[in-house]
């Protein structure tokens, strides 16, 4: 057989073939993976869009179905990002076929980036279907599309980054659950997704403050609607900061070889 | 020539404190079939890991073809294809694309025509469409080793490739790895069936406890171990052996019916025909004799029972 020529300082075949694995993982789970969530957005955008949205004014001059659009959007794609590469890089740890992946001359930037990049791909595409099914809803403006865009391709980086923390960390199938249901899903309807934090008394906007998720949620709000929580500086900048913290921990990990390799 | 794969004084403690490997140190020649042989728990699986790169060692240097396996990784790695012990396989995947997976993921380019010889080679081809959980486990053995093919390496590990294989697949898998040898793949294998190491290996490695007790030519080990037994069935039954006899240190079997005489195959004079003599000598009449040469796993039971 003939011997392999001196490797390259890149090895794009291999971030490829995990990239197209993952890719194939989401269309034979189509359901799962587009249809599903998009189901779910359309149910929240029935609910209060329509039949509270209906009921109440305009929240910073937006008309209220319009303006839970981008917290719509950003709910899912903290959820879809986080399961997406959560699962991505548990499931090989699960079944064992990660023996393959610790074996191949693969470099863990590399894997981060095809694992963190497919699960970044599918939360993007699934975001924007979200945007286009709820445009049929109600009219949206986007006042800033680059940035519009800068925020979704940051967020589901960011959030990939996290759920592939969180696919290594755990142990079962309960603790790969754990974190979105009891933490992310609770910051995100904390976090301004369906109200402008002004509408909360002083006390609890102080409060709200300390979530996270309110900075990401208004900064792509304001690239739609340029109506925001918080400046869009500092969202920018808590954002990146949130995937900074994450790259830390992930390089971290791919270190020590913490639950990887023993 | 140098050697494909040079391990030295490596040393591998699990975080439990567990001492899985003490201070090995192996020479792989290129070419050969290498069989690790030990009992379960020895440290076999943990030594083709840290090869591999799936476990940190704790300390020494192995070095795959010249190129360290830490420092030099991608190089080391991309020469080595590993078949598991376990049946780790995807399993909505097709076989075609499983097998091309792991072409791609170790570096290197798309070759349709290559992966349809590995899959032909394997009787594989009319499987290339299936989902791999539709195959048995013979079958989803083989996907494993294309997996481990499918970036040419030049050195190929294989786990306990026969655990738990029928007789008729683990002929197959014996020759498939002769043939492997031909087109020039250094092979290391692990197993705890001896006959598979006194079968297949040109020479064997003997580990227990974390221990290389011995590494050998398969000829060599069985010469500089192999006993040879001389029985003899008696025509009349002795109450005991006879004092004329005690050069030979024989042993009395089946209630004095049988006389045995042990000794060393390599032995150049076994002292058969005087034991003879004596016997008639003595009018001990015998009606059959047969001799038995130690099988490996003979030599492996006194090997590692020596050490304990």
């Amino acid at each position: 057989m003939s011997s392999a020529a001196n490797p390259a300082a890149f090895n794009r075949h291999g971030v490829w073939a995990i990239y197209k694995f993952e890719m194939a993982r989401a269309l034979r789970t189509l359901f799962q993976s587009v249809v599903a969530p998009v189901i779910t957005t359309s149910l929240y955008f029935v609910v209060f869009g329509a039949a509270i949205g209906s009921r109440m004014s305009e929240v910073d001059g937006v008309a209220y179905g319009a303006f839970i659009v981008p917290g719509l959007i950003m709910l899912a794609l903290f959820t879809e990002s986080i399961s997406n590469a959560s699962f991505g890089i548990y499931f090989p740890k699960f079944t064992g076929t990660i023996y393959e992946l610790l074996s191949a001359p693969v470099s863990y930037l590399e894997i981060v980036i095809a694992y963190v990049g497919a699960a970044a791909t599918k939360s993007i595409v699934l975001g924007l279907i979200i945007l286009a099914t709820a445009s049929l809803f109600v009219p949206i403006k986007i006042l800033h599309p680059i940035w519009m865009i800068a925020f979704l391709v940051l967020t589901a980086t960011t959030f990939s980054l996290f759920g592939f923390i969180i696919g290594i960390w755990a142990n079962g199938f309960e603790q790969l659950q754990f974190i979105p249901m009891l933490i992310v899903t609770p910051l995100t309807f904390l976090g301004g997704a369906f109200y402008s934090i002004d509408m909360l008394p002083p006390a609890w906007r102080t409060v709200t403050l300390f979530n996270p998720v309110v900075y990401l949620i208004s900064g792509f709000r304001w690239s739609f609607y340029e109506s925001s929580d918080v400046s869009v500086g500092v969202s920018l900048a808590m954002t990146l900061g949130f995937f900074v913290i994450c790259l830390a921990v992930v390089g971290w990990i791919f270190r020590t070889g913490y639950r990887l390799k023993s | 020539m140098p050697p494909i794969i040079s391990i030295s004084n490596l040393t591998k403690t699990y975080a439990s404190g567990h001492l899985a490997l003490k201070r090995v140190d192996l020479d792989i020649r290129k070419g050969e079939i290498f069989a690790l042989l030990g009992p379960n728990g020895a440290g076999k699986t943990t030594l083709i890991s840290i090869v591999c790169g799936i476990v940190t060692p704790t300390e020494g240097v192995v070095l795959a073809d010249g190129h360290d396996i830490a420092r030099d990784y991608r190089a080391a790695r991309s020469k080595i294809g590993l078949v598991p012990q376990e049946l780790t396989t995807d399993a909505f995947e097709s076989v075609w694309a499983t097998v091309s997976f792991s072409r791609g993921l170790f570096g290197r380019a798309p070759n349709p025509a290559y992966i349809e010889k590995v899959l032909r080679d394997l009787s594989l081809w009319e499987k290339r469409k299936d989902k791999i959980m539709t195959l048995s486990g013979g079958m989803k053995r083989r996907v494993l080793i294309a997996k481990a093919l499918a970036h040419e390496p030049e050195i190929l590990f294989l786990d306990e490739p026969t655990a738990g294989v029928d007789v008729e697949l683990r002929r197959d898998m014996w020759a498939l790895v002769r043939g492997l040898r031909e087109s020039g793949v250094t092979i290391i294998l692990t197993t705890h069936y001896i006959d598979e190491a006194e079968e297949m290996a040109d020479r064997i490695g003997v580990i227990n406890k974390g221990e290389l007790i011995v590494v050998e030519q398969k000829i060599e080990l069985m010469k500089k171990l192999g006993k040879k037994q001389l029985t003899l069935n008696l025509l009349k039954p002795l109450a005991t052996i006879p004092l004329e006899l005690s050069d030979w240190r024989l042993a009395l079997k089946a209630d004095g019916h049988e006389l045995e005489y042990t000794f060393h195959a390599n032995d150049e004079r076994t002292g058969i025909p005087t034991l003879l003599e004596r016997l008639s000598q003595l009018r001990i009449g015998f009606k059959d004799l047969n001799t038995q040469q130690s099988s490996l796993e003979d030599i492996f039971v006194s090997l590692v029972s020596d050490r304990k």
